[in-house]
């Protein structure tokens, strides 16, 4: 059977969630091969080989952690090289995508980005694209080459099927460009304790109706009596009541939860592109022409400064 | 020596309209508007302020598209930048994203480039992946999706917030940038400013121009293939309440019964 490289994201050694969803679609495809890079790296054969991964190649090098991209194209242009891969598959965040169109480009092939569902077919794999603000589903092919996939997180679940998992040293030599960019800065995000806003279960988001970053309480009080990650229109960010790296919709986080909860959100085309496909959305809002009301399984229409603070205390009642 | 900016700007369908796909599975840019991508107006709007910076500074605005893409460089023009490129070609109706970023480069290098502006994303493709193609096939450092970005003396650098980190970054020119959203309202264009686009230079290449071929580039050379397209079923409507009181007791009935409590 073709092996299948997927490129795993981690922090440290801790293997984030959507690149363990990739393992899923990738025994769709072939065996995967997974690449792990900068420090942590061997750390990550564990929880890969639980999830499918025959093989783990790893390479640790100051280059990752002090150069932009770069360095992680030099990488997997040689895991390519080494591995002759049926696909390469990579978790869709912004320097995924990067990463990605570098690496197709250096082999020869095309790119798709931010799949949602991966099938085998003769013609090689196809891929699902939820496009147009998730108003049209697509499906196509790389014609050309080592078909290079980015696929978004929450379009697979995860599962269990354990493999080998054997790590193997990769050999890399770093490109004329690879220190072009320099990082000569890096602030870590700080952890809020809540659930990662693109992994979550369960999103609970406040727009322009919070009218506040105090009344911000009220949306994260509702998230924790759920368990949920917090999320916010790009009005409420725009006003400054919450931190840009919460924000759903085109130019903020996609997400695809099982619940997506909107407060004071009115549905504008925009954030509908980053929370439309979401299995079930709920919607409080007082006015009940709002375009949310299109979208959702339940709505409320209401005022959120009564509706939000008795569906917390419910929760809470009924959680014990 | 003056600073020579290319800002690639990509003419979209407006994303408020009715937008679908052709019968070939292109996008059909007939029966929506169209209008310059409003991401890249970020873009353009961090060139002027580049520019003023500078002592010496040239903006040109390039794009890639059919004729009305030519509104896209006009809407460019009034907001300030000096002169605008438009290639054009019926043999690139149907290119993807590699082919998209080989005509750019093609064409910024013929223009002459110290430092390349491009959006975070185009609004209707949304891969977020041209920048990245466009500093592969020119060999020069890669330096995107800026929050917040400045040249001097001939190095770029900037705040690109991932979601890890936020990291501060540094390249020598010639480079390619691309800024956010949250690198600063774009402003709008003046009276004058209108006035002014009128008279700017807008030069038309086609593939000849650039010495590319038209195997090159269009549908046929395109690396990637669409299968189908469907517009996505609309969700069935659901329960709606009026708020009498007990609208939070509703909903969390309506949780529990979806077992989400
Ligand atoms: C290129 C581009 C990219 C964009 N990217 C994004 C993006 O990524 N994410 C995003 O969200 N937006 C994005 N936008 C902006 C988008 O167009 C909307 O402006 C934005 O989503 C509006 O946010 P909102 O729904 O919170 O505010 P509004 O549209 O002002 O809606 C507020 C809603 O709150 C309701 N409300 C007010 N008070 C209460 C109350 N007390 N109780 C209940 N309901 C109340 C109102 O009825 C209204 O429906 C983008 C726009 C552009 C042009
Ligand atoms: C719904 C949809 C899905 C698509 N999926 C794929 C796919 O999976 N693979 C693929 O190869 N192609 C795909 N395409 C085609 C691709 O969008 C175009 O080839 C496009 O020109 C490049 O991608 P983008 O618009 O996503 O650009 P992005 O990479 O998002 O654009 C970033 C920046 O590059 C610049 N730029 C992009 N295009 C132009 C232009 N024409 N002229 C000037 N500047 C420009 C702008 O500064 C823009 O802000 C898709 C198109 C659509 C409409």
């Amino acid at each position: 059977m073709a092996e299948v490289l997927v490129y795993v994201d981690h922090v440290d050694g801790a293997v984030r969630k959507p690149t363990l969803e990739l393992l899923t679609l990738a025994r769709r495809v072939g065996e995967p091969v997974a690449v792990a890079l900068g420090a942590g790296a061997a750390d990550t054969a564990a929880a890969l080989a639980e999830h499918g991964a025959v093989k783990v190649l790893t390479h640790d090098a100051a280059e990752y952690a002090d150069y932009l991209v770069v360095p992680k194209v030099d990488a997997l242009q040689a895991a390519v090289a080494a591995v002759s891969p049926a696909a390469v598959l990579i978790p869709s965040s912004a320097e995924g995508k990067e990463i990605a169109a570098r690496l197709a480009l250096r082999i020869g092939s095309g790119i798709i980005t931010d799949a949602v569902d991966l099938e085998a077919s003769d013609e090689g794999p196809v891929a699902t694209q939820s496009v147009f603000a998730a108003s049209f589903t697509t499906k196509s092919r790389v014609s050309k080459g080592t078909p290079v996939i980015t696929v978004k997180p929450n379009s697979a679940a995860v599962e269990a099927a354990p493999a080998a998992g054997a790590v193997e040293a990769l050999d890399v030599t770093f490109s004329a460009q690879a220190t072009g960019t320099k990082v000569t800065g890096r602030t870590p995000r700080e952890s809020t304790g809540r659930p990662e806003l693109t992994e979550a279960a369960i999103v609970v988001s406040g727009g322009r109706g919070v009218n506040g970053a105090e009344n911000f309480a009220l949306i994260e009080s509702l998230a924790d009596s759920l368990g949920a990650a917090v999320g916010a229109s790009r009005a409420a960010v725009d006003a400054g009541w919450y931190p840009h790296t919460n924000q759903v919709g085109q130019t903020g986080k996609s997400v695809s939860p099982q619940l997506y909860i909107a407060s004071g959100i009115s549905g504008a085309i925009q954030h509908r592109a980053g929370m439309q496909t979401s299995k079930t959305i709920v919607a409080i809002n007082k006015d009940a022409e709002a375009p949310i009301f299109d979208l959702v399984d339940y709505g409320v229409v209401g005022d959120l400064f009564d509706v939000v603070p008795q569906l917390t205390e419910e929760i809470k009642v009924r959680k014990g | 020596m003056s600073l020579r900016i290319v800002v690639t700007v990509k003419y979209v369908p407006d994303a408020t309209g009715d937008r679908h796909f052709a019968d070939d599975l292109t996008v059909d840019r007939d029966d929506v508007d169209g209008l310059l991508s409003e991401l890249d107006e970020y873009a353009v709007e961090q060139a002027l302020q580049i520019a003023e910076d500078a002592d010496d500074a040239e903006i040109t605005v390039l794009t890639v598209g059919p004729e009305d893409a030519k509104d896209a460089l006009r809407k460019a023009l009034s907001m300030g930048a000096d002169k605008a490129i438009h290639v054009e070609d019926d043999d690139l109706h149907g290119t993807d994203a590699i082919g998209t970023s080989l005509v750019l480069a093609k064409a910024i290098e013929k223009a002459g480039y110290d430092l390349v502006i491009s959006g975070m994303a185009s609004t209707d493709g949304t891969m977020g992946v041209v920048p990245a193609l466009l500093a592969e096939r020119l060999g020069v450092p890669q330096v995107t999706l800026l929050s917040e970005v400045s040249v001097e003396d001939g190095v770029v650098k900037g705040r690109r917030d991932g979601d890890a980190a936020s990291e501060q970054l540094e390249a020598s020119l010639p480079a390619v940038v691309s800024v956010t959203d949250q690198s600063g309202e774009a402003r709008y264009p003046s009276f004058k400013g209108i006035m002014a686009a009128k008279k700017k230079p807008v030069q038309s290449w086609d593939l000849s121009d650039l010495d590319l071929e038209a195997e090159e580039v269009g549908l046929e050379g395109a690396w990637t293939a669409v299968d189908s397209a469907a517009a996505r079923p609309a969700r069935t409507a659901g329960t709606i309440v009026k708020d009498e009181g007990e609208g939070g007791k509703q909903l969390a009935e309506f949780l529990a019964g979806q077992k989400f409590i």
